[in-house]
Formats: C-alpha cells, sequence, structure tokens
C-alpha cells in the first residue's frame, strides 16, 4: 500500500535543509498529497497536465523524498525499507535531469489579417439563370490557406483542361485523354465523369493565326458543344495570341450566356477592357492574368474595375505558375506575398487566385524519358514523374493562397483533391497508430 | 535577431571604418549582419581586442537566429538545421533547407544495409550549377536489440553521412554511440517515458537530441524547457506526424503553431523540428507507386511549413527528385537575383562556323541552356535576349519576347551574324517557334526552329548543324 504524507509533515521534516527551489512557495492548510506510485509509474506528464503548482510541489517532494531516503510513496510494497531509495535509476542522481519542468504552450492568432478574400462564384445554376447542375465557389478566406486562425469557408477546386483540337502532350497525359482528343465535348465528359474534374476549361488554342486560326464563330461553336457535354461551371480560354484572344473571347462570352463562365484571360498586352466588357454583358467572371508581378496584378486588377467596372465578385487572378524546378519559387512567394498583403487589407489583391498547374508538364523531369545529364542519378520511370510533378507543383500554391487549379492528370487532381481536402479537414480517416513507427514494416 | 536596423547592429561595432572585414565601413558590414550575409567574426577586431569582448558577446545574443541552429554529423556533409528568423521566404530567407534523411533498419540483411546507405549517399541531380543531394541516414531499432543496433550503426557510419539513431530504448541508442563516438548522431527520441535516460546520454556524449510528444505541445514544451534547463542546447521537436485525416491536420496546425510561437520569441519552443513523411506507409495504401506518393506528398506539405528535418522511406527517382527540387525551390535566397545580364555568351571557344542560340536572360532558363550546351561538349554562341527575367514560353506569351527585343539583343552585343559568322543562321528555342518568319525578316538571317526543350539540342545538333 502507498503511503500518505501530509504535507505538515514533510515541511517539518526538510524544515533544516536549505531547500531553495521551495522558496516562495506558501503551503497552507493541511493539504494531502498523494504520492501514490512515485518513483514506479508516476508519470509526470500527467502531472504537468493537472496543474503546474501541484506538479511542481509534487515533483519536489518526489526528488526530496529521494534524497533523503525518505521512506513514503515510491510505491514500495512494504513499508519501512529505506534501501528503496537508491533502487532508483542512476540517472537520477545527476544534478540536471531530475524532473519535467512543466511548460504551457500557447500562440496568439495573426491579428494584422483583418480583411476577408473576396468570394466569387463560377456558373449558373437554373436559379441563378443559366444551365450549369452546380456552382462552385472560390475565397473566402480571412487566413493563410488551412491555418487555425480562421475556419476557410471554401474548398479548393480542381478544373481539367479541354482543348479544341488534338495537340502533343507529354505521354503520360495524352494516354488518358487519346480517345477522345479529337471532340472536345466527349474530351470534356471523360474528365467529370471519370476523372472527377469539379469543372473544365476549354481552351481554343486553334484559333491562333498561326496554328489554325479558327474563327471567333466557330470557337464559339465548341464553347457551346461543351456547354451541352457537361453541366459543370466551365472557364474558357484563347490561344494566347493578344490580338485575336479578345474576339475570340469575346465570341464565346456570348454563346455561353448566363452560364457564368470564367473567361480566362484578361491581361496587360491586349484589349483587357473588351474582354471584360464581353464577360460583364454575357454574365461571366474575368480571369486577370500577370506574370509573376505584384505590382502588375494590383494595376490591372485596378483598371478591371475602376475602368471597366467589373464587380469584385467576378474577379479572380492568375498570377502566373511556374513548374517545381523551374521558377516555383518566384510563382510561390508571388501568391504567398499577394495572398498575405490581401489578408492585411490590399483591397486591389483581395481575390481568389488560380493556376495553371498543367505548367508543371513543360518540366523536362516530367516528361523526359531520361536526363540529359550523364552524371545525375537515374531519373526512374517518367510515367511516375510527371504526375507527382504536377501534384507537388499544385500543392505548393494550394499552401500559398492559390484557390483554383487548372490541371491535367487524372492522378495528379486525385492527389491533389486528397491532401488539399486533407488540410482543408473534410477528409475522415482511421487514426493511424504511429507510436510504432520505428517497429513498422514499410 | 532581436534587432532589425543596422544602426542598432552598428552601436556595438568599433565604428573605426578599418575596413578589414571588407567593408568599405562599419554601417555597411552592420547591414551585412543584419541581412545575414555577415558574421560577427568577419570583423577582425571585434573578434581580436579584449575591450569590445563584452560588445561581441551582447551583439551574438542580439543577431542569433530566433529558432536555434542544430548540427548532425561530422565533416563536409554534416547537415545543419533550423536558424530561421522568419515565416514567410521573402521576409529575408529560410536559412538550412530541409534535410531529407532516408530510412534503414537495423535488422536488414549486411549487403541490402550497405547498398541503401551508399544509394543514399550517392543520389545526386543536377541543377543550375551544382548538385542537389540527400542528406542523411536514419538506422530503425527495429530490432531493439543493443548489439544489433550497433552492428548497423557501424556499417552505416562507415559511408559517413549524417545519422539519426532511431529507438526509444536508452539502452539500444547508448550502444550505437559507443560505436559512433565522434559521429554527432541525433538521437531520436526522447519522450515521457525515457526522457531522462535520453537526455543523460547527450549531455554524455554531446550529441543532438530529439524530443518527442505526439499531439501534445505542452508536453513538447516540457521535454523542451526540461532539457533546455539541464544544459542541452541542441533540441530537435517531434510533434509526431500523422499520415491522414484529421491527424495530418492536426499535425499541420502543430507545426505552423510551433514555428509561429519560436519566431515571436517564445524561446523555450524554438528549435528545428522533425517531420517523419514515412507514417505514409502506415496508412494503409496498398500500391507502393501511390504510399510512395503520398510521402511525397507529406515531405511537400512540411518542406514548405517548417519541418527542418525528416525522416523518409521511398528511395524512388518519382519520390527523391521533386523531394530535393521543392527544399532547393523554398530555401532558395529569394534576395539574388532572378536573371542573368543580356549579352552575347561563349559556350567553350566558339569561332566563325559555330551554331549560334538564345535564350531569355530568366536565370534558371539561361543556367539551364546553358549546362546542357556544356555538358555535351557543344561549343557555340548563346546569347541572352532581356526579356525582364521571364523564361522563353511566358515571354512569347506575354510579349517580351519579340523579333524586335532578339534584334536590340544583338545590336547591343556588338553581334552581327552576317559578318561574325559564316552561316548567317540562328537557332531559336522550339517553344519561341511562332517568332521565326518575324526574325527571318528582322534579322535578314537564316531562323531554324531549335527544339521544345534545351535537353534534346545535343541530338538536334548532331542532326542539323552544320546546316545544308
Amino acid at each position: 500500500m502507498a503511503k500518505k504524507a501530509k504535507l505538515s509533515e514533510m515541511t517539518d521534516m526538510f524544515k533544516d535543509v536549505d531547500i531553495l527551489s521551495l522558496e516562495g512557495v506558501t503551503i497552507e492548510g493541511d493539504i494531502e498529497i498523494e504520492l501514490d506510485g512515485l518513483g514506479g509509474g508516476f508519470d509526470p506528464m500527467l502531472a504537468a497536465i493537472l496543474g503546474q503548482e501541484n506538479a511542481v510541489l509534487a515533483q519536489h517532494f518526489a526528488r526530496l523524498a529521494g534524497i533523503f531516503g525518505v521512506p513514503v510513496g515510491f510505491g514500495a510494497p512494504g513499508a519501512g525499507a529505506p534501501a528503496a531509495a537508491p533502487a532508483i535509476s542512476p540517472v537520477l542522481a545527476a544534478p540536471k535531469l531530475k524532473d519535467l519542468i512543466p511548460a504551457k504552450f500557447d500562440v496568439a492568432n495573426i491579428a494584422e489579417w483583418t480583411t476577408q478574400i473576396q468570394e466569387v462564384p463560377i456558373g449558373n445554376t437554373s436559379a441563378d439563370g443559366g444551365s450549369r447542375g452546380k456552382r462552385v465557389m472560390l475565397g473566402g478566406e480571412k487566413a493563410l490557406p488551412f491555418f487555425p486562425d480562421a475556419p476557410m469557408p471554401n474548398r479548393n477546386q480542381v478544373t481539367i483542361d479541354v482543348f479544341d483540337m488534338r495537340l502533343g502532350l507529354a505521354k503520360a497525359v495524352k494516354e488518358n485523354y487519346d480517345d477522345v482528343m479529337d471532340n472536345p465535348g466527349e474530351w470534356a465528359k471523360k474528365n467529370v465523369e471519370k476523372f472527377n474534374a469539379d469543372m473544365i476549361t476549354i481552351h481554343l488554342i486553334s484559333t491562333d493565326p498561326l496554328i489554325k486560326d479558327t474563327s471567333p464563330k466557330d470557337a464559339a461553336k465548341t464553347v457551346e458543344d461543351v456547354l451541352q457535354a457537361v453541366d459543370v461551371p466551365i472557364a474558357i480560354g484563347g490561344s494566347g495570341n493578344p490580338q485575336k484572344d479578345p474576339l475570340v473571347l469575346a465570341a464565346a462570352a456570348e454563346a455561353a450566356e448566363g452560364e457564368r463562365c470564367l473567361i480566362a484571360s484578361a491581361s496587360l498586352n491586349l484589349d483587357y477592357a473588351k474582354i471584360a466588357e464581353a464577360a460583364l454583358k454575357y454574365d461571366h467572371d474575368v480571369l486577370s492574368w500577370t506574370q509573376l508581378d505584384m505590382n502588375a496584378q494590383k494595376e490591372l486588377n485596378r483598371k478591371l474595375m475602376k475602368q471597366c467596372n467589373v464587380p469584385r465578385d467576378r474577379i479572380i487572378m492568375d498570377p502566373t505558375t511556374a513548374a517545381l524546378g523551374y521558377g516555383l519559387d518566384y510563382a510561390y512567394t508571388n501568391m504567398e506575398r499577394i495572398r498575405l498583403a490581401a489578408l492585411m487589407g490590399d483591397e486591389e489583391l483581395t481575390f481568389p487566385m488560380s493556376s495553371g498547374t498543367t505548367n508543371a508538364w513543360g518540366a523536362r523531369e516530367s516528361w523526359m524519358v531520361s536526363s540529359p545529364l550523364k552524371q545525375d542519378s537515374d531519373w526512374g520511370p517518367r510515367e511516375y514523374r510527371g504526375p507527382i510533378w504536377e501534384i507537388v507543383t499544385g500543392l505548393s500554391l494550394a499552401i500559398a493562397g492559390n484557390d483554383l487549379f487548372m490541371m491535367m492528370h487524372p492522378t495528379s487532381v486525385a492527389a491533389l483533391k486528397q491532401i488539399t481536402q486533407t488540410l482543408f479537414g473534410s477528409i475522415e480517416a482511421e487514426p493511424v497508430d504511429i507510436a510504432n513507427w520505428i517497429k513498422a514494416e514499410v | 535577431m532581436k534587432i532589425n536596423s543596422p544602426l542598432e547592429a552598428y552601436k556595438y561595432l568599433p565604428q573605426t571604418n578599418c575596413a578589414e572585414c571588407g567593408e568599405p565601413t562599419c554601417m555597411a558590414f552592420a547591414s551585412k549582419l543584419i541581412d545575414r550575409s555577415g558574421k560577427t567574426s568577419d570583423c577582425p577586431p571585434l573578434v581580436k581586442e579584449k575591450k569590445y569582448a563584452k560588445k561581441l558577446a551582447e551583439l551574438d545574443r542580439l543577431l542569433a537566429p530566433e529558432i536555434r541552429q542544430v548540427t548532425i554529423g561530422v565533416g563536409e556533409r554534416a547537415a545543419n538545421i533550423g536558424g530561421d528568423d522568419v515565416l514567410y521566404r521573402h521576409k529575408l530567407t529560410f536559412f538550412n533547407k530541409t534535410k531529407m534523411f532516408f530510412d534503414v533498419s537495423d535488422n536488414m540483411e549486411e549487403a541490402a544495409l550497405i547498398e541503401r546507405v551508399k544509394k543514399i549517399a550517392d543520389y545526386k541531380k543536377f541543377y543550375v550549377g551544382r548538385n542537389l543531394l540527400l542528406d542523411g541516414v536514419a538506422i530503425k531499432a527495429a530490432s531493439n536489440d543493443p548489439a544489433k543496433f550497433a552492428a548497423a550503426v557501424k556499417k552505416v557510419a562507415e559511408v559517413g553521412l549524417p545519422m539519426i539513431f532511431c529507438s526509444f530504448n536508452p539502452a539500444v541508442l547508448k550502444a550505437g554511440l559507443e560505436v559512433a563516438k565522434d559521429k554527432n548522431p541525433l538521437l531520436y527520441a526522447a519522450n515521457k517515458d525515457n526522457w531522462k535516460e535520453v537526455g543523460e546520454l547527450a549531455l554524455e556524449y554531446n550529441v543532438p537530441v530529439v524530443v518527442s510528444a505526439f499531439n501534445d505541445l505542452d508536453a513538447l514544451k516540457t521535454l523542451a524547457k526540461t532539457f533546455a534547463e539541464a544544459g542541452i542546447t541542441d533540441i530537435v521537436l517531434d510533434p509526431g506526424t500523422y499520415p491522414s485525416g484529421k491527424g495530418l491536420k492536426d499535425t499541420f496546425t502543430n507545426f505552423l503553431k510551433i514555428r509561429r510561437a519560436g519566431i515571436m520569441g517564445d524561446t523555450e519552443i524554438a528549435y528545428p523540428i522533425m517531420a517523419l513523411p514515412l507514417t505514409a506507409w502506415m496508412a494503409g495504401i496498398k500500391d507502393p507507386v501511390s504510399a510512395s506518393y503520398w510521402e511525397t506528398v507529406m515531405a511537400s506539405v512540411f518542406t514548405i511549413r517548417y519541418g527542418d528535418i525528416m525522416i523518409l522511406h521511398s528511395l524512388e527517382p518519382y519520390a527523391a527528385l521533386p523531394e530535393m527540387h521543392l527544399a532547393e525551390t523554398i530555401y532558395t535566397d529569394p534576395r539574388t537575383p532572378v536573371s542573368v545580364e543580356g549579352g552575347m555568351y561563349k559556350v567553350g571557344e566558339p569561332d566563325k562556323d559555330s551554331p549560334v542560340f538564345f535564350t531569355t536572360n530568366f536565370a534558371l532558363t539561361y543556367y539551364t541552356v546553358e549546362s546542357d550546351i556544356s555538358a555535351n561538349g557543344i561549343v557555340c554562341w548563346l546569347l541572352a535576349v532581356d526579356t525582364d527575367g521571364i523564361g522563353v514560353e511566358a515571354s512569347v506569351a506575354g510579349g517580351q519576347l519579340t523579333s524586335a527585343k532578339v534584334k536590340e539583343a544583338f545590336e547591343k552585343a556588338g553581334f552581327d551574324l552576317k559578318t561574325d559568322t559564316n552561316h548567317n543562321t540562328l537557332i531559336i528555342p522550339g517553344l519561341a517557334a511562332r517568332l521565326q518568319g518575324d526574325l527571318e525578316d528582322t534579322l535578314g538571317a537564316n531562323v531554324k526552329v531549335g527544339p521544345m526543350d534545351s535537353g534534346r539540342i545535343p541530338g538536334w545538333v548532331e542532326k542539323n548543324w552544320p546546316p545544308k
């Protein structure tokens, strides 16, 4: 049986000893301290949780008892066994590592994050006057993504690319789409039904005068086909030709009237006003695209709002995505800075962000059979390199603050959704006991 | 660090402008101290003269990074971790790239063990003028047998990489330390059950040690504080790394909170943090590629958000390559310029018959092209066109790379294709193919479209050069 020591007895016992560590501690009354199990199974961590003061006292007594061989507690079987004290591990005799010094962890939220990111919906359902089966909502954050300071209202969304013509793609990507590449509608359907796309993006690349010079009218027809084929919200992209894109996107916007598509993109080097005008006239959102330059992003957003009267809930930013190993450091930091500035109140930057994550496939590591440099270690099979390159590129930007991901490989889409939704907090999983990871077979 | 302006650092300097440090003035040197590109030891008078001793000590205290820097291992490949002063890389830069340690078990066959350790040691990936490497070996005491563990440590130690000893059994850790006394391994780990014994080992052998408390920051801080008070300085924190669901979200939150507290001045928890992405392999993912992917995903999350050192399992290139690149990405100093000087560069000793290429002055693009060409022994002219530091594809799309810009670059470099070459031919990046016609008109030269990726230049040259 464990013995019980009364505080008064303990105080008497040690009254002639100079115990620095007890200075300042006032002991009043006849508190009983259970020393049951001390020395044996005493759990100082538990004691720490029970309360700092109690723990300190309990530990002092445990230590003092140890030093003086007091026959109290220690879970020693039988009474009167002063010899039990030395049985404590010799380590205890060392001067410094005797007792846990309890500490409470605490950290404040970030006070400067005062401003909420604008919520921007994409897609009109029948209730909104469109024909989409659902609407996706981007933005609304009050903290960096997945941070505990404030709940994140909307999860990340993935839109999978569709092109309006057959084109050269990395082998690992192409084998997923080879059967639908001649039919944008079928391609879009596959993205939604088979690969779980939240949205699709139709890229009207054939309109480039140097590619097929498809007319705006024909491009608009493709958009109609895609809208017929799927009922998710869609983004509409041009070819990147600054002269033709405004014409193509205006025609596409008209064809998609009332569907609240994301028109990609307005930029400073083309007629952004024409694109903004078409977006407003036909009820769409505008993607505001700049190249790794926060100040240019502010300028373009300002122009869209002030010159073109685009309402705040229709602007999404694409500050440019560079692939892992090819400038992701700039893309990452650019997005993180934009998001931090927005949270701290820069009203020209408080918009959701979109990433052309597909750019990851431009990195040679994602598609090349082997390293062009002889001194490199083996790069291994490329079919596994590509998707993880796209995942890591996208995931990095998700952590920096990006909301919408334009992606290509089905495996990348699945993994990016899994991790972003895990950090978002919506993935339930059987708890894993990691206590024995050292011995676990892997 | 506790101060943030050169003026505050200047107060502690000799203020003689002796220039022995290489800077013209003490104020200039003070700026270097504040941006951490210089150290107090670079100032000879401050270090040598007794009268400055007090100031030096105080200055060192003020300049010490918020997060403790810890060294693991010895020699050329010793791994430094921690040492950070900011929560976001653009505020200064992150120091000491996240270190990747890969696991081995003490119950592996000796040949397999040695092969794996050598693979870890030799793995490399060339990147912008140097090699990215893996960092160390985590030896797991799966056997829980001190003799077996010591035998494995002995084998691993021969390779010379930094080591982590993984066991919660102090007797096992001690056996390892006995055979690797001068190797400065990291002990994993002290927890609520063994902290006294493991703490004693850290003190006795003077090695860094991990304190571990899964998903319990009070307990973690309690252990760290206890160790610090006992005189242990090199502490690493393990808040546990759960591989899925709410557990992983909690882990992410723990990393954020610990680092925020540390940077904001809570010295009791201002230590490097360890992540264990290899717990991905305990999450019940059957297919090994998917498990490896998930491990890389976890590694990525904690490379970005404050993991300073991690233990990983998959050595597949599709795991190691993205992991190494992401650590490089996050820890690259954002203050270094993004572009190279525009102009004409020589690769080897080119003459009038050598091919002429151009690329943009975005540093990554330029160095990638340059290394692809030079590593394959191609002698040529390489023009870096000033595109405001934007890569080829993006600058063509964005209008920073046009035929006029290329012409201007040639003129500025004083290079004339007609007189400085015998072939009057320019090879352009495949990603700038749409400029071909324009360029022919603007330059009055033959313009050939090169490959989309500079890694394919050697094959392209073989087939297409000299021009017929």
